[in-house]
């Protein structure tokens, strides 16, 4: 079944993407996706009822480690790479009155 | 003295012996680059500047015998998505036109810490997202073997780097055949080890369950030597696996007396071009006749590998390139209102079009209502895959196979249609959500004089059964050669 993607969705998905696209860029995204969409719809072929989901190849276990500062302080080097920088903090704009 | 014929283990055996030096070596890298990155565009960042006084200081450290590596002193180039201290390293992308990083990835530092000499960093398909180097925010990389064409992707630059002889071998990363597939159009070995195997610490992360750095060298004993250095256990990366069978030269032997490899029916069917099959049947037949046993066999649901990685791989990138949000680092717009604005505007000029459409699918297949239906579904069939997989591994030590469908396209053929340009991963893209490791080896050239790769798959943590047959295969097969050689012919 082919995929229709309504002006809503591209809508919701740039909300959810933190995108702005331009009007051209939107009706291609929708062409985009829907084509991608039917593609994807043949893992419908596949019966999965009784497969537990893999997210990774073979077993692992969770890491931990003690929450120990290991590198040294470098908030210099690593605000010069912010686009916004003052009195040694990132710059945001405005978020309330 | 042609410093730049020889393989990086080669030439550090020279510069070991006295025989030639790190600033030789180095000024004979960047006389190549000099003569040839206006051809081909291998590179985004050249470090002309402190590329000497490095060679020099690794010099000092060879001859006080501090430094005694199998790599030291050998010019390598690094793909543009590890971070590099105080290098530039840009993903390819606008977004992070003017990053400089505060710290060096893991694979980085492990070759530094063997006295290998980085010369810069090299193009690649916007944070990786491609199969021809073309969706770089900084030009098209060239295909050294034919400047109409694409050297492959996403690891493009390093790939063409290597076959340009630009430097003596190069990192890659691969996702979804981003280090075999442009090996495999460039005539160079690359491989993707099993994932876990080297640390990703550092590296920019696009799919981070299936992306995987390795070695893109001039030969499988440079390929070893390489992934030796490369593998470590690395606790800042929570998928870093220990392991204590990492002597990868130790594999280079010329004998695959005995060993199964099994050629899956499904990778020789329709869309495979028929001289890239007769290319790899070819090798197989020389594997055979120096004693293996070889067979095909169906290994089923390779169809469903494409939708199924797309699915995840775009799931996981909407995830990992939220980080860009133009406060930290990175591109922010000039003009906007309030946050929320200024978030959506940076991304959207600073991102490009392919890693716009896997954002806004990745979104989609996450958001709430379709996250059953796509991604877990997906999930489920890796899981298939995987058993698929396993079965086949019960019956071969290796898989053979193509590495494309196809030689390498003409530029400007791939992006028009992203889905037959997805076409193209069918045979390496199973491996990254198997986690299995995998191997491109130069096995011919077709009529047109392009390169044709061979892939050997093994099972997780099998690469010396890889390497070993690798080898064997390239005695049997002789040089093969260069497009600098095939130029100096005409």
């Amino acid at each position: 079944m082919a995929n229709v993607i309504s002006d809503e969705t591209i809508e919701y998905v740039g909300i959810l993407a933190k995108l702005e696209l331009s009007g051209e860029e939107k009706e291609q995204a929708k062409k985009d996706m829907g084509r991608m969409l039917d593609y994807i719809d043949k893992l419908g072929e596949l019966d999965t009822a009784d497969v537990e989901p893999m997210s990774h190849a073979f077993s692992v276990q969770n890491v931990f480690r003690e929450d120990i500062v290991t590198n040294g302080d470098i908030r210099d080097e690593i605000l010069s790479n912010a686009p916004g920088e003052k009195n040694g903090m990132f710059t945001v704009p405005r978020t309330f009155d | 003295m042609d410093i730049l014929k020889w393989t990086a283990t080669e030439l550090a055996a020279k510069i070991k012996n006295k025989e030639v030096t790190v600033m030789e070596a180095a000024q004979a890298v960047l006389d190549s680059i000099e003569k040839k990155e206006r051809h081909y565009n291998c590179y985004i960042t050249v470090d002309n500047e402190g590329i000497m006084k490095r060679a020099e200081d690794i010099q000092r450290r060879i001859d006080s015998g501090e430094l005694t590596g199998r790599l030291a002193g050998v010019p390598v180039a690094i793909k543009d998505n590890m971070c590099t201290q105080g290098m530039l390293t840009t993903c390819a992308s606008r977004m992070l036109g003017n990053f400089i990083p505060v710290f060096s990835s893991e694979a980085v530092l492990n070759l530094e810490k063997e006295g290998a000499l980085i010369i810069g960093k090299t193009n690649m398909d916007e944070f990786a997202m491609g199969s021809t180097t073309e969706t770089s925010a900084y030009g098209e990389t060239k295909n050294p073997w034919d400047e109409s064409r694409v050297p492959g992707g996403s690891s493009g630059g390093s790939a063409a780097a290597v076959a340009a002889q630009e430097c003596f071998f190069a990192l890659g990363s691969d996702t979804g055949g981003s280090i075999r597939q442009p090996a495999s159009y460039c005539g160079v070995v690359g491989m993707k080890p099993t994932y876990g195997t080297v640390s990703r610490y550092g590296l920019i992360a696009y799919g981070s369950s299936l992306d995987q750095i390795g070695p893109i060298s001039k030969d499988v004993t440079d390929c070893a030597a390489i992934l030796e250095v490369l593998a470590s256990h690395d606790k800042k990366d929570s998928t870093s696996i220990f392991r204590n069978d990492t002597d990868f030269t130790s594999a280079l032997i010329e004998d695959v007396q005995g060993m199964r490899i099994g050629i899956p029916k499904d990778y020789l069917g329709e869309g495979l071009d028929a001289e890239v099959k007769e290319a790899v049947l070819r090798a197989a037949q020389v594997l055979k006749e120096k004693g293996a046993v070889v067979e095909e066999f169906d290994l089923s649901l390779v169809e469903y590998a494409i939708p199924a990685y797309y699915t995840i791989a775009a799931a996981e990138a909407s995830s990992n390139l939220e980080r860009f949000d133009g406060i930290k680092y990175g591109y922010r717009t000039r003009d906007y209102e309030g946050l929320h604005n200024m978030y959506k505007k940076s991304r959207s000029e600073g991102f490009g079009a392919e890693v716009k459409r896997r954002i806004m699918l990745g979104s989609f297949v996450l958001s709430s209502g379709y996250y059953d239906a796509y991604y877990l579904k997906a999930l489920k069939v890796k899981a298939l895959i995987k058993k698929a997989f396993d079965e086949a591994f019960s019956r071969y030590d290796l898989i053979l196979g193509p590495v494309a469908p196809t030689t390498a396209p003409r530029l400007g053929e791939s992006l028009a249609d992203p889905i037959k340009m997805y076409l193209g991963d069918i045979y390496t893209i199973s491996v990254n959500l198997a986690g299995l490791p995998a191997m491109s080896v130069p096995c011919g050239k077709d009529s047109q004089g392009l390169p044709i790769g061979l892939q050997l798959i093994g099972n997780c943590f099998q690469e010396k059964k890889i390497i070993q047959a690798a080898y064997t295969y390239e005695k049997a097969r002789g040089v093969f050669g260069t497009p600098t050689a095939e130029k100096e012919k005409v």
